[in-house]
């Protein structure tokens, strides 16, 4: 899994959207698209390069109700899986 | 929009803007039939192709073919599709790349055909090994993630490590490493291209050594030669599931090589609204979903693993295209495989020139 100081940011070819066919948001990459629902959205959208993945969480308990960094760690964690971000730290 | 119940919208086109390009390749998958200039759509069709398929859905947009530099108005259509929102991706030889041919594009897929030029050029039929180290070039430069695709056979297979530093040498973020699969060209070739059991073995062994040294710094895609596997490739991740391919003159199919399948009703962009085609042309529902499917498939658990493979495969091997792909151990078929691959190789020969 990754660290709770990880900082992840989308890689390089990688773009976000929204899709209004499906009324999702959705990441663009060179292998496919991901459909994401409303958490897994507001995680991709945090990841710039300058927050880590406990700073995501904390963001994110703003919005929505019982964020764990535990669960934003495992996103993240498929998301590096996927080439769809990468990691420093 | 009057959805087929079943069938979800499709997330990628495949748009064959032309069958005319400089190389040939012997293993080119491109159909036989090769589409002439003079019926590929023109620039305004293709705009409304992307149009009707990013409403249906579709937000990768492969621009392929033959070659698509080939098309004059390339630009045009890839301002066209980025503007939609979609994400757009150069499928290319590489003969003819610009900087300036790179705007508006989100990825570049270059094929290379093997480790060094003259290999390259006897399997290409031209000179285009220095052409492809310059588009490598341009791509890295204007910062775009390249993907080098490599068709694997007889005469290549011996030099995937060779294959694997030249990819590293063009700062490649991707290497598919693709075993040729038996359409078009391909299969009019197919004795010259397919490779021994040894050559495969020593290959593989060469991937997966790159692949985990390579790890952080290259991803490394391997597809294996199904001739020489116990069953199917999921081919397209199911007929009419996911990807439509419109070929240069404006017929759509459920995969570029499925022209071939007679009857099957193929329709075109020119008579009918892309949507209907996808949710309810005899050609997408044919073999949608499971229904289609006989035994052995049938009652199969891997049947929703690999769909019962290649529909094209099926009707090239056994004249039916709903039969179970003859690739799997447990077709009754399978023995047309073995037989082919006892054969002995022959010489390589070239796909043809269309203007
Ligand atoms: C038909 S080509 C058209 C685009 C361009 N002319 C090129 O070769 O890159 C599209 C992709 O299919 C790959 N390809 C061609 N023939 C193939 C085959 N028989 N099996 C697997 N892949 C094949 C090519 O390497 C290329 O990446
Ligand atoms: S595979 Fe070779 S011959 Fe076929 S379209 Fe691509 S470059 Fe041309
Ligand atoms: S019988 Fe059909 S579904 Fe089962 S493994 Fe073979 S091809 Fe796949």
């Amino acid at each position: 899994m990754t660290g709770f100081d990880a900082v992840p940011r989308l890689r390089r070819g990688v773009k976000a959207a929204f899709d209004e066919t499906r009324d999702s948001h959705v990441v663009l990459f060179p292998e496919g698209v991901l459909v994401l629902n409303e958490t897994a959205a507001a995680v991709v959208s945090l990841c710039d390069g300058r927050t880590s993945v406990e700073g995501i969480a904390l963001k994110l308990a703003e919005r929505f109700d019982g964020v764990e960094a535990d669960d934003v760690a495992e996103l993240v964690a498929r998301l590096v899986a996927r080439r769809v971000v990468d990691v420093d730290g | 929009m009057g959805e087929a119940p079943g069938a979800d919208a499709p997330f990628g086109l495949l748009a064959e803007l032309t069958h005319r390009c400089p190389l040939r390749c012997g293993y080119c998958s491109n159909p036989v039939d090769l589409v002439g200039r003079g019926d590929e759509l023109d620039t305004a069709t293709w705009c409304s192709v992307f149009d009707q398929a990013r409403a249906l859905g579709v937000l990768q947009v492969h621009l392929s073919g033959g070659e698509p530099l080939a098309r004059k108005d390339l630009p045009e259509l890839v301002g066209h599709a980025a503007g939609l929102g979609c994400y757009v991706n150069l499928v290319t030889s590489g003969l003819g790349l610009t900087p300036e041919r790179l705007a508006g594009i989100d990825h570049v897929q270059l094929s290379v055909q093997d480790a060094d030029e003259a290999g390259a050029n006897r399997i290409a039929g031209v000179k285009a090994f220095g052409a492809k180290l310059r588009a490598a070039e341009v791509v890295r430069e204007a910062g775009l993630p390249l993907t080098v695709n490599v068709v694997l056979h007889r005469l290549n297979l011996d030099h995937v490590g060779g294959i694997v530093a030249l990819a590293e040498r063009m700062g490649a973020d991707r290497l598919e490493l693709a075993n040729t699969q038996y359409y078009g060209w391909a299969l009019r070739n197919r004795a010259a291209l397919l490779p021994t059991e040894e050559q495969l073995a020593r290959a593989g062994e060469v991937v997966a050594d790159a692949q985990a040294r390579l790890a952080q710094v290259m991803e490394i895609v391997y597809v294996i030669a199904d001739y020489h596997e116990a069953h199917p490739k999921p081919c397209m991740h199911g007929w009419g599931a996911r990807q439509l391919t419109v070929a240069p003159n404006g017929d759509v199919l459920p995969c570029p090589a499925a022209g071939v399948i007679e009857g099957l009703g193929v329709e075109n962009v020119r008579d009918r609204p892309l949507a209907d085609i996808w949710y309810s042309s005899p050609a997408f529902t044919a073999f949608r979903g499971y229904e289609w499917m006989r035994e052995p498939c049938r009652s199969c658990a891997r049947r929703e693993v690999d769909f019962g493979g290649c529909r094209c495969q099926a009707f090239q091997l056994t004249g039916d295209a709903a039969a179970t792909d003859p690739v799997c151990t447990l077709s009754p078929h399978r023995g047309v495989v073995d037989a082919i691959l006892a054969g002995g190789p022959t010489e390589v020969g070239h796909r043809a020139v269309v203007r």
